[in-house]
């Protein structure tokens, strides 16, 4: 990672601790009477979301505000896109309007990388969810919401947690960014998923994975269940709805058979009764709702250690400027 | 320039003058600016209870998002902000930080203090005071004013943060 964040890959276990610990610095705003920092005042983000999404587009324009930066909101829909412009004409009127970071969703694979490194903009690209390959800042606000739940009663860290993420792993970027970056922190990740729907190749990946989710939810320390994404789906993967909810399926029986300290979680948007029924869902265990929240810090995070200085905090080769030594006050 | 025992006198007075000028502990916040300042607002709050016999409350504010230079370096770590509970609203505030030199933290304390509340008043304690104001900002306690030359140092360590008590000067002609 240089100016940009495209995987999760590209965050070494420093990058991706130190975006942890501003993380929990920005999450103090939200108790504040005025939720705002001037951190990126005259700084300007472009949201440009080709794919439908509600979550993440909010989260990132409320992340970018609370940090006094202009945001300029582009979707599909009702753009010059529907019109037939191409993703390097729709980039360089972006980059002769003149932007400092641009926030791309894009149901094609490759597309954020394609933005950052094609030289068509200046601007610090992250990737917000590119097809099924990476959604990033998504694994990121995952690890943390985790390192707060598991962390404190491990040291700190999540070395050694035992993470199960279920379902739909082929069609899943959040599969993909998790278990990158999970590795990178030292937890140790399995992946359940029905034969059809482990992607090619997964024995690359740095996880154990599984075909029996009950084997595997007893040890868990934390379960994150997917959504079956039918929009992606061509063909069968498993018979019925019905018997994948049976077989791969969360709820109050399985549960049940969690550890204690064990929390559940789901990226969103939920089918409740599909992967996870309502009681599971709305449980003491479900930490769903606070995903959400630290979205919004996780994100201010990110914007902040690429566009709050001279150069990116994350990543670069220079060493990050150390707090003040008493000399400058 | 300072040992253990020359820190540890300036905070005792540092204190009693914090006491006298308010007229007591009523009202009061400490507010440290990490990292240094924040051990320091702790020690003051110590001897405030030991005087009053009851402790006032102190905290610590980051003002790294509010530094006039952000742009200029790296983006910088984050510190803790920490606003003990009942907030600083129609408060006295003492802002507490190490070493006063060109007055921009302070600035920079204050822009940060707005977006928390609203304070009744505004005081600031430095262990040291080295000179060369860059803006109109004063300090109401100090612990030892350093005349020093723009080259050199002032190095402030504190145990808890390092492993001594110590006020060093360094560089040409220390």
């Amino acid at each position: 990672m240089k100016k940009h964040l495209l995987s999760a890959a590209d965050l070494t276990r420093e990058d991706a601790e130190l975006i942890l610990a501003t993380t929990d610095e920005m999450r103090s705003l939200a108790d504040r009477p005025i939720k705002k920092l001037p951190a990126l005042r005259g700084r300007t983000v472009v949201n440009l979301f080709f794919e439908d999404s509600t979550r993440t587009r909010i989260s990132f324009e409320a992340a970018a505000k609370r940090l006094s930066a202009d945001v300029i909101n582009f979707s599909a829909k009702g753009s010059s896109l529907s019109k037939g412009e191409s993703l390097k004409d729709t980039a360089l009127t972006l980059e002769a309007m003149g932007c400092d970071a641009v926030v791309c969703r894009h149901g094609a694979s490759g597309a954020p990388h394609r933005l950052a490194n094609s030289g068509w903009v200046r601007a610090s690209v992250v990737n917000a969810g590119d097809g099924t390959h990476e959604h990033p800042t998504q694994a990121l606000l995952d690890a943390f919401t985790m390192w707060r739940h598991l962390g404190p009663r491990n040291g700190g860290t999540l070395d050694g947690q035992r993470i199960a993420i279920v379902g739909d792993v082929l069609h899943s970027r959040v599969a993909r960014s998790n278990a990158l970056l999970l590795h990178t922190l030292g937890a140790e990740v399995t992946l359940v998923a029905p034969p059809t729907l482990l992607p090619v190749g997964i024995e690359s990946w740095p996880v154990e994975t599984s075909y029996d989710l009950d084997g595997v939810l007893s040890k868990a320390d934390a379960v994150m269940m997917l959504r079956v994404q039918r929009e992606r789906m061509n063909g069968g993967f498993f018979p019925t709805p019905r018997e994948y909810s049976r077989r791969y399926g969360l709820d109050g029986r399985r549960m049940a058979a969690l550890q204690d300290h064990t929390i559940v979680m789901h990226p969103g948007p939920m089918v409740r009764g599909m992967e996870i029924t309502a009681d599971v869902a709305d449980s003491d265990r479900s930490v769903i709702v606070e995903q959400v929240s630290n979205g919004v810090a996780v994100r201010m995070a990110v914007l902040y250690l690429l566009l709050g200085g001279s150069e990116p905090a994350v990543g670069t080769t220079s060493e990050p400027a150390t707090a003040n030594e008493g000399t400058d006050a | 320039m300072l040992d253990s025992g020359d820190i540890s006198r300036a905070l005792s007075r540092i204190s009693h003058e914090i006491l006298e000028r308010n007229k007591g502990a009523e009202g009061l916040v400490l507010l440290g600016i990490p990292s240094r300042g924040v051990p320091l607002a702790e020690r003051i709050a110590e001897r405030i209870a030991a005087v009053e016999g009851h402790g006032v409350p102190s905290g610590s504010l980051d003002v790294t998002m509010y530094r006039d230079d952000l742009r200029l370096k790296p983006a910088r770590t984050l510190l803790p902000t920490q606003i003990p509970d009942g907030g600083i609203d129609d408060k006295t505030v003492v802002l507490v930080d190490d070493v006063l030199f060109s007055g921009r933290t302070i600035r920079a304390a204050l822009d940060a203090l707005n977006d928390v509340g609203r304070p009744r008043a505004v005081q600031l304690a430095v262990l040291v005071d080295r000179g060369h104001r860059e803006l109109p900002i004063r300090a109401d306690f100090v612990g030892k004013n350093l005349p020093t030359s723009l080259v050199q140092r002032v190095r402030v360590h504190l145990t808890g943060v390092d492993d001594e008590d110590a006020v060093i000067i360094e560089g040409a002609g220390a």
